[in-house]
């Protein structure tokens, strides 16, 4: 395998796209301003040029009609990437991912599969208001017959997409926008990812911190912290949401006797919510403090920086949340610039 | 006239109507469930349409899709078998009425949230055109469709990209139980297609050989010259939305206009006015679709229900 370069989030997630397509002709890029416009964050840059107006399609702005053309395409064995220029824009073509994509293999009793990928950024980014800052994969997650994958390194996200466009199932692919530009090293060519295998980021005996897409790091924020107090915190990534990785969650959840789920998004009915439930009723003996979770505030999403701020999840609730569940008192509050204890 | 095409066509709009009557009893016997939508009425429009295509073109439909899973797959217990829920239907007791696919023969669905279906067959044409495949999709959906963003959608993109498809609206006069002059402000489905643009064609949908030739002239154009085609086919159903639907209304008389428009009579009367069948000989014809839907409706009785160890395959591939 050729050695690991430093890429950007997005050069990684081009490189998967690329290398896919120049391995199978059967693929092909089709969403809003892939093409000419070189992607809206720039994730398509360049693919125009290689791979022509046949492979990298541009679209009107016509969500529920593009994403409809690509299931049709893949019923019949077409591999297609449709780029969402963000998520929010996918409720639009909800009807499509929910009511066609998820359910055509099991109406037609296995005749047919779906190798669909939809991608494209979500979640909060700066300050993009109520209708643009949504995180939607317990939405997608709930549903049976998707798949949901959020990647939160550049290596990660090379190496899911390429898993993802292997899939032949209909792929929920959330990125991230705040995360296109973080650098990291990815393996060259052939670097596969597994659906549905979470990723130990860092290991630790006192609790468990479970994130996924970009609140991944903001978890090892946490640790971090937690680490310059003696706390020792594990950070579990789970890449996938559906399939989910039960077991590595378990065996963590054994380990330390304690989770935090950090999870962007709203709470009621989200992610963090159903993993809960799935610790307490399966390794309820092996608990030595209720689950937590730090999650979206359950409001809309407003404008004003400070206001979004709060909304969001940060390490610093995620560390109160920590102190508290292990009893230690709260710190007195110092100047984030004073040094997170190291 | 070509006499066996006549006779053949007659065979098959008879094979629809014994079906759906015979669905229609079994479902007021309590042994076909959820939604039942009948195409009686309609038969000319889907029998005309698919005898057009070559059995390579692609068969996108909806939830009132008996007539087009027939006309394309002639498999009578297939298709009854799916309606009473038993494992040997066409889609495994999965799908039930308004699912109906069968991937060998092509005919994709059975789709039941109205509209979602026309960008999909967009793209099945899409994927024809990509791989320089010479198939045409049929796509086929009613009058209430023509409000849906779906459909404007997916005639948006078939215009601009120019793909294989031909759009066939069943125009039945009602979207449920609400007529078209309340709920269209034009007059035609059709002139909705010019804007996109693509060239549109109104046919009496009544008529199977009309339809057929409409139809025909529309896939021979998308397979030459890859362009989308729109045709309007004017109908009636005869029987209410679905079998839960008195029809309450619509009056009697307008029942009745359009009966006598009835395709199965229609086309019985040109076969004898053209003397390649007599009225006895039509009857048995239409004894040997009574005969098959027998069958079919004996074959779903027998077959087994699907194991319910089995209820979580197929979410998956």
């Amino acid at each position: 395998m050729p050695e690991p370069r430093v890429l950007s989030f997005r050069e990684a997630l081009r490189e998967a796209m690329v290398e896919e397509m120049e391995r199978d002709p059967s693929i092909f890029l089709m969403g809003e301003e892939v093409g000419h416009y070189n992607g809206a964050y720039k994730v398509s840059e360049g693919m125009l040029e290689r791979f022509g107006e046949k492979r990298v399609i541009d679209t009107p702005i016509a969500e529920t009609g593009f994403a409809g053309v690509g299931i049709g395409a893949a019923m019949v064995g077409l591999r297609p990437i449709i780029e969402f220029m963000t998520w929010n824009f996918s409720l639009v073509a909800a009807d499509q991912l929910i009511n066609n994509a998820a359910k055509l293999r099991h109406m037609s009793n296995g005749q047919f599969r779906l190798p669909i990928v939809f991608r494209g950024p979500g979640g909060a980014a700066h300050a993009l208001a109520a209708q643009h800052s949504q995180a939607l994969e317990a939405l997608y997650a709930h549903v049976p017959g998707l798949k949901v994958v959020l990647p939160s390194t550049p290596a990660d996200g090379k190496g899911l997409l390429k898993a993802a466009i292997r899939d032949d199932n209909p792929i929920v692919f959330i990125e991230s926008e705040v995360m296109y530009a973080l650098k990291g090293e990815v393996p060259g060519g052939e670097h596969v990812v597994p659906l549905g295998v979470a990723d130990l980021k860092r290991p630790g005996r006192d609790v468990t911190l479970v994130a996924w897409s970009k609140m991944v790091h903001t978890a090892l924020k946490a640790a971090d912290t937690l680490a310059g107090e003696g706390i020792e915190a594990e950070v579990l990534d789970l890449r996938t949401l559906r399939p989910l990785d039960e077991r590595a969650l378990l065996d963590s959840v054994a380990r330390t006797h304690r989770c935090v789920i950090v999870q962007e998004g709203w709470p009621f009915a989200g992610i963090a919510a159903e993993l809960i439930t799935l610790i307490v009723r399966e390794a309820f003996d092996n608990l030595d403090a209720p689950p937590e979770r730090i999650t979206n505030l359950d409001v809309p999403m407003p404008y004003a920086k400070n206001l979004e701020n709060v909304v969001l999840p940060s390490a610093e609730r995620v560390t109160t949340a920590v102190r508290k569940m292990l009893g230690r008192p709260e710190l007195p509050r110092r100047p984030a610039v004073a040094g997170a204890g190291r | 006239m070509d006499s066996t095409l006549l006779l053949g066509l007659y065979r098959q709009i008879a094979l629809c109507r014994r079906f759906e009557e015979a669905a229609a009893k079994a479902y007021s016997q309590g042994k076909v469930s959820g939604f039942l939508h009948l195409y009686i009425g309609q038969e000319a429009v889907a029998v005309g349409a698919i005898s057009a295509a070559e059995p390579t073109d692609y068969i996108v439909a909806t939830y009132r899709e008996h007539a087009h899973y027939l006309a394309r797959t002639g498999d009578a217990r297939g298709a009854m078998a799916e309606l009473y829920g038993k494992a040997s239907g066409c889609s495994g007791g999965r799908g039930g009425s308004m699912h109906l696919f069968d991937a060998a023969h092509r005919m994709l669905g059975g789709w039941a949230i109205v509209g979602g279906h026309v960008p999909i067959a967009a793209g099945v044409a899409f994927a024809s055109k990509y791989r320089d495949e010479k198939d045409v999709t049929l796509c086929f959906f009613g009058d209430g469709t023509a409000n849906m963003g779906a459909f404007h959608e997916g005639l948006a993109l078939a215009g601009l990209w120019k793909l294989p498809v031909v759009f066939i609206c069943e125009n039945n006069q009602y979207a449920m139980g609400t007529p078209l002059y309340r709920t269209l402000a034009v007059e035609d489905v059709a002139v909705r297609a010019r804007g996109y643009p693509m060239k549109s064609e109104i046919v009496n949908g009544d008529d199977v050989l009309e339809m057929r030739e409409a139809v025909g002239h529309a896939i021979r154009r998308a397979r030459r010259e890859s362009k989308p085609f729109f045709i309007e086919a004017k109908t009636y159903r005869f029987r209410g939305h679905s079998v839960a639907d008195p029809g309450k209304y619509r009056s009697k008389e307008e029942l009745q206009k359009w009966m006598e428009r009835d395709p199965i009579r229609v086309l019985a009367e040109r076969i004898q006015r053209l003397g390649i069948a007599t009225e006895e000989q039509l009857h048995a014809l239409d004894d040997e679709a009574k005969a098959q839907v027998q069958d079919a409706v004996e074959f779903a009785e027998r077959a087994p229900e699907p194991d319910p160890a089995t209820v979580e395959e197929y979410v998956y591939a």
